[in-house]
């Protein structure tokens, strides 16, 4: 037998919501949640919908200088983040804009990288929300760091539901590729560490297609690894929270690493520097926008659940002000000073940064009329 | 003779290049359909095919490791790498790897490639998009570290650099990109590794390369009307360095005055300035001094202008050196 004739077969997708909006179940992945809960799920989509579209807007208005868009990936983001327990740690890529959401960050903590005036700048231990990591596949490591300080620290099966800890670690199918990734998967594996892998899959990375990264499902990595690897339909909300719960609650009680692949599509540009056009056809796109995240839940909440009119203008009137806060908010997000890059570049400052940094206030007291 | 800007030129090299030799193949993320993010190498997977334009899977590691396989087969690649700050999960493979391999093989294998680098701020980018990490890479013994400042040289360094059978890590001023100058690819150019006198002057010398020698030029203009004539030389190879331009510089004018943005400490400057010390000391009126970023991480893009060199720094940098 020719040892490259085996083809595997297509997974199928672990789906509980279909694009029109049917709830399906799935036998490894029973989930029991009510219409309220499925309601409130909604309510992240739309509001993380909302702001990532504020955040284009004001890149184009000039307020930020970059922005990476996470329009398509809300049930994705959503579904993970709603699945994290409030002792879980998240380590995002820069696009996780929905998980932020779902950990309490407010919106408006994110746009400081994006406008500029700041690195990231939030702590990642006030809501669990490591920083935005731009060079990729660096936080995968990073989070298996920190679950061997979990493992360390007891809060790995121990079977207290408040104390046992997982790790969500985001990447993209591109960041798959990076030598990061896969040590994190064998170190992960080595120590069978508490970390969930959780790999959107938004079939593109810049330009490149996934097929450019690799030639089985991504999701298919994991067994070469020693863990499990499953594909959930990114779009479904349900789904990616029934397996996101069942990974984190498995990694809590000791059994393990899993990789999840989210299969969903990047629908926007890469980021506003992107012109998508150059690379991609639009048929593309309209084919994904049939299997649109928000949409479904919504025929699902109108057919299944009755929900009425009233709930949908509520919401799109909380839409409207949280998209005027966050405006108003970011145009007041004000510029660091000059003197600013001389201040956390260490723990404990040395006296050569502090002189540098002295001959540069007298530098610029040089100036007439100099006030800073 | 024509006018066009460094984005273009750079584009022309690697055309021509491609075209007078087969091995010559180019490298990156996003290079083919897109043509990189910068479009530099734009309508060359077209041109040349999928096979010599290659859309890297995603590692830097992988492009540069892969680019020494490809040497020691023969080929010349040409690697992208998508901004100074990816440039990172390379480095062992270029420190390690790309530099040693013609010493350790004795010199029975060559390496021929070439590193294209993104590199420098003043574009309003995020973090890791700023970078000048061309020191690390000059302190490496075994590499040819050059950096271009205007499309004339940009077109006929890096066909220098591709034609060279050393590893050539080459620096592309980004915020230079779109500025237009002439070309004539028909002259006869500069050995690679020469500096240039881009402007003659008598009271002080400045020394800069690829985006700070626009910057250089302006400050030696400001200062012209002050009644200061500054000699500026655009460096152009930072391995090696042309010290005898340099020298010869300081020999008239005594004082020397070193811009880079990248952070002053064991910057391009030191080297410089340690160089010119021990061969022209006697003709030195005043201390060399340095202007460059500072000791930090360079900053949110609100604020880069302040922390780069500009006009003012260098200038107060001459007044110092003309005071002695
Ligand atoms: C080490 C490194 N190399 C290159 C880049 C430039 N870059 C930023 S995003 C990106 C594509 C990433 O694709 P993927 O991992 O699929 O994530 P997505 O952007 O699709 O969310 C690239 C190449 C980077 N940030 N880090
Ligand atoms: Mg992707």
């Amino acid at each position: 037998m020719s040892l490259h004739g085996h083809v595997p077969p297509e997974p199928d997708l672990i789906q509980l919501l279909t694009p029109e909006g049917i709830r399906v179940e799935h036998p490894d992945f029973p989930l029991s949640i009510t219409d309220d809960e499925i309601t409130s799920l909604y309510r992240d989509l739309v509001l993380v919908r909302r702001f990532d579209a504020e955040a284009t807007a004001l890149q184009r208005q000039g307020e930020l200088g970059l922005w990476a868009s996470c329009l398509g990936q809300e049930a994705a983001q959503v579904g993970a983040g709603r699945a994290l327990r409030s002792q879980d740690m998240s380590f995002p890529t820069y696009r996780e804009h929905g998980v932020a959401w779902c950990q309490d960050v407010d919106p408006v903590t994110l746009l400081g990288m994006f406008r500029g005036v700041s690195l990231g700048g939030w702590n990642p231990n006030e809501n669990n929300f490591n920083l935005y990591t731009i060079v990729l596949g660096a936080q995968t490591l990073h989070a298996v760091g920190y679950a061997m300080g979990v493992v360390r620290d007891g809060a790995v099966g121990s079977g207290e539901k408040d104390r046992d800890t997982a790790v969500l670690a985001f990447f993209g199918d591109g960041a798959s590729s990076q030598g990061d990734v896969n040590e994190a998967f064998i170190w992960a594996a080595a120590a069978n560490l508490p970390v969930v892998f959780y790999c959107q899959n938004n079939q593109w990375a810049i330009s490149e297609a996934v097929e450019r990264q690799s030639r089985v499902p991504l999701f298919q990595r994991a067994s070469g690894f020693g863990f499990p690897g499953v594909r959930v339909d990114g779009n479904d909300v349900l789904a990616c929270l029934a397996v996101s719960r069942q990974a984190l609650d498995e990694a809590r009680s000791g059994q393990g690493p899993t990789l999840i692949e989210a299969y969903t599509y990047r629908m926007g540009a890469h980021t506003t520097s992107d012109d998508p056009t150059r690379y991609r056809l639009t048929d593309e796109l309209e084919t994904w926008r049939l299997r649109d995240p928000i949409e479904r839940v919504r025929a699902y909440l109108v057919r299944e659940a009755g929900v009425g009119q009233d709930f949908f203008d509520a919401l799109d009137a909380e839409s409207e002000a949280l998209a005027e806060r966050i405006r108003e908010a970011c145009r007041t997000l004000t510029d660091p000073g000059p003197l600013s890059p001389f201040d956390h570049v260490y723990a404990e400052q040395t006296d050569e940064l502090a002189a540098q940094r002295a001959g540069y206030v007298d530098y610029l007291n040089s100036f007439e009329g100099a006030g800073h | 003779m024509s006018t066009m800007s460094m984005a273009a030129a750079l584009n022309a090299a690697l055309r021509n290049r491609m075209e007078a030799d087969p091995k010559v193949l180019v490298m990156g993320l996003d290079v083919g359909k897109l043509g990189g993010v910068f479009r530099i190498t734009d309508g060359l997977q077209k041109d040349f095919g999928e096979d010599r334009v290659i859309d890297a899977p995603l590692g830097e590691s992988g492009i540069v490791g892969s680019a020494v396989g490809l040497a020691i087969r023969g080929y010349r690649p040409v690697c992208e790498i998508q901004f100074d700050g990816f440039v990172y999960p390379a480095f062992d493979q270029i420190v390690c790897q790309l530099a040693k391999f013609h010493n350790r093989s004795l010199g029975q294998v060559k390496m021929p490639v070439t590193i294209r680098i993104p590199y420098g701020g003043g574009i309003g980018a995020v973090e890791h998009h700023s970078e000048s990490p061309e020191a690390y890479f000059a302190h490496t013994a075994g590499l040819k570290v050059v950096t271009c400042s205007n499309p004339s040289d940009a077109y006929w360094m890096l066909r220098q650099a591709i034609e060279c059978d050393d590893p050539v890590i080459f620096f592309e001023p980004k915020r230079r990109y779109w500025a237009k100058g002439d070309v004539d690819t028909d002259a006869r150019p500069a050995p690679l590794h020469k500096a240039h006198v881009v402007r003659p002057g008598r009271d002080a010398t400045l020394v800069a390369y690829g985006p700070m020698v626009a910057t250089a030029l302006d400050a030696a203009r400001a200062a012209a009307e002050d009644g200061s004539e500054l000699e500026v030389i655009d460096l152009r190879s930072l391995s090696p360095i042309d010290t005898d331009t340099v020298v010869q510089s300081v020999t008239k004018t005594g004082r020397l005055v070193v811009v880079h943005e990248a952070s002053v400490t064991l910057g391009m400057g030191a080297e410089i300035a340690a160089r010119v010390q021990e061969r022209a000391f006697y003709s030195l009126e005043a201390p060399i001094l340095r202007v460059g970023g500072f000791d930090t991480p360079y900053p949110p893009s609100r604020i880069e202008e302040e922390w780069l060199p500009d006009v003012d720094r260098i200038l107060d940098a001459v007044d110092r050196a003309l005071s002695y």
